[in-house]
């Protein structure tokens, strides 16, 4: 072994209880060539760690107030190696299919540790699949978003699903615009869709989910589309398929 | 099944109302006139054996044709119809035998005798099939009021398993685990604080053991497995997590059902304070007045970022084992804003027994 003279991987911490850290501080000692760049005690502190450090490792909880682990993997765009800790096993099938190295549950044992470590060495540097995608498919089919994550360069934003207003395609993004401000995300339209509720968000168009609820009239447009005018004016195109989809929902609803 | 056929002791009742009827047949034919005592007496009771026997199938058509579902005019007609058929047929019988027994000497011209009352008979046959009638639906809402009976208790049953069930599902794993997870933090840390904390595990698990089995006790012992689990949490969240108790002194010798409250404090810490970055507040009063005692569970929330439905599990639980315990006379009141959580019981206060 020539660790020594090897750079040093850099790890981040993240979990919400000190005694939780610290444990995990505590297996760390006896490897030397493992270096803290940082312990954050949310996803917060989480996301604008990883910007700032780049760590190539990560201990990451899942349960946390506000952004789970979860949610911080689908805000970053930094390649790292991800070993979850958590007391809850429900959540194994999911790391497992956002590619995380391994999985430790608490209360976590010396072997154990050596052995996701070992794991997670041979990983880094792997070149992982977009991992918002992968968060998108490991959501459980019957349960929809209740909230959105975005992020604005270190800024966290969370919508409710109930305060987003319409999605709308532009390239490779999508624009989630919630009370008159739009979000960036970088997601497609396809999974953005297929993780909201379809009895509140209808697919109106090639570029458009909107939030049923906003929804005030249609208005005819040209020979085959439509405008769909939402409660705080804004006009939004309906295709063929978007209206036939409308008028299904709306026959579902009286 | 016919009921009247599933005892002997039932069928004999039946039969033996049929007595004083074949006396009163007897009666009227005679009253009539122009027939012996004993001709009608020899004609009539075995008619009237006979006629029993028939009109036990007005049974079937009772349960064929049950009053609440059937239309008034199907009832009617179907009754109506089969009572005449039946009585008719009946009257038909009773032709034929009197025509044999005309054959011997003491009963010469009995035929011609019992056709002149042949018609009164049909009458009084389908009279005789109406009471009946009248009387199998009774005995059909009876037997519907018992099996409902049985099934309210069935309920009942049903409901103290699940309370209990419940009751013992009480302790949730994933505080086991993250307490577990605290003291093996703690043994290199701080291990005089770690073996305070397996001693408070220890102590909340045998007492969450201990009161699963009782109906209720008094809200100081609940208070004290609060104290616990609270303990065990403090060490877990330090400061983020803070509390205050206010319980009147005369509310702590009052009865309630066990872990009635721990869930309430459960939720407030997993799905209140859990939840906030910077922590906050759980809030425990305990009021008694007019022989009501008032729990109150409040504690900080983001109420953004905890999807409703989480709640809902512990929440459910206690509401139902209030409702199977006091049915109205408790009441649960769930009033989450936007920073606060809180949740209302009210419940009657039942004073300890004093030993004498």
């Amino acid at each position: 072994m020539s660790g020594a003279s090897e750079k040093k991987i850099g790890a981040l911490i993240v979990d919400d209880e000190e005694l939780a850290r610290q444990v995990l501080r505590e297996l760390l000692q006896t490897h030397p060539e493992i270096e803290i760049l940082a312990e954050c005690a949310n996803g917060f502190e989480a996301v604008k760690a990883i910007a700032e450090h780049k760590p190539a490792l990560m201990f990451l909880d899942v349960q946390m107030p506000k952004l789970s682990g979860f949610d911080v993997l689908e805000l970053i765009e930094e390649n790292v190696a991800v070993i979850f800790a958590t007391a809850y096993d429900q959540y194994a099938m999911k790391a497992f299919e956002v590619h995380a190295v391994d999985y430790l549950l608490k209360p976590i044992g010396r072997e154990r540790f050596e052995g996701a470590l070992e794991r997670a060495k041979k990983r880094i540097g792997d070149r992982l699949p977009p991992v918002q995608e992968l968060v998108a498919a490991a959501r459980s089919p019957q349960q929809y978003l209740e909230r959105l994550v975005v992020r604005d360069g270190t800024r966290v934003t969370l919508i409710p699903a109930a305060k987003l207003d319409y999605v709308e395609a532009q390239d490779d993004y999508v624009a989630l615009a919630s009370q008159g401000a739009k979000h960036l995300k970088q997601q497609t339209i396809a999974s953005i869709e297929a993780g909201l509720d379809p009895a509140r968000f209808v697919r109106i168009h090639r570029s458009y989910i909107v939030n049923f609820e906003r929804v005030v009239r249609i208005e005819p447009y040209g020979k085959d589309s439509r405008l769909a005018i939402l409660a705080d004016g804004t006009r939004l195109p309906v295709s063929r398929a978007g209206y036939a989809r409308l008028k299904t929902l709306l026959d579902d609803r009286a | 099944m016919h009921p009247l056929l599933t005892r002997r002791s039932y069928l004999a009742a039946y039969l033996a109302v049929w007595i004083p009827l074949a006396g009163l047949l007897v009666l009227l034919i005679k009253v009539s006139g122009g027939i012996a005592t004993l001709e009608a007496a020899t004609i009539v009771v075995p008619m009237a054996i006979l006629f029993a026997g028939v009109c036990l199938s007005a049974w079937y058509t009772c349960r064929a044709t049950p009053l609440r579902s059937s239309g008034i005019s199907r009832v009617f007609v179907t009754h109506l119809l089969a009572a005449f058929v039946l009585s008719f047929a009946w009257v038909q019988i009773g032709r034929l035998y009197a025509r044999a027994l005309s054959s011997s000497t003491s009963f010469q011209g009995l035929d011609i005798r019992y056709d002149a009352h042949a018609a009164m008979l049909v009458v009084s046959g389908v009279l005789l099939y109406l009471v009946n009638v009248g009387f199998f639906y009774v005995l059909i809402a009876l037997e519907a009021s018992r099996a409902a009976e049985a099934r309210v208790l069935e309920t009942n049953v049903l409901a103290r398993d699940a309370e209990l069930k419940a009751l013992k599902a009480q302790v949730n794993p994933h505080f086991l685990f993250n307490s577990l997870n605290s003291i093996s933090a703690l043994t290199r840390s701080d291990p005089p604080k770690a073996r305070e904390m397996c001693i408070l595990l220890a102590e909340f698990l045998r007492m969450t053991l201990g009161l699963g089995e009782k109906s209720s006790i008094p809200l100081s012992e609940e208070l004290s497995l609060l104290h616990r689990f609270l303990a065990i949490e403090k060490v877990r969240f330090g400061a983020r997590l803070q509390m205050t108790e206010e319980v009147a002194e005369d509310c702590k010798t009052m009865l309630i059902p066990p872990l009635l409250l721990q869930p309430l404090i459960e939720n407030a810490v997993t799905h209140g304070i859990a939840n906030l970055p910077d922590g906050g507040l759980v809030r425990l009063a305990v009021h008694c007045h007019n022989g009501r005692l008032s729990i109150l569970v409040e504690n900080t929330f983001d109420a953004e970022a905890t999807p409703s439905h989480r709640h809902g599990m512990g929440l459910a639980n206690v509401r139902q084992r209030l409702e199977a315990r006091y049915q109205k006379l408790a009441s649960m009141r769930v009033a989450p804003n936007a920073t606060q959580f809180q949740v209302s019981l009210s419940l009657p206060a039942e004073p300890q027994e004093v030993q004498p």
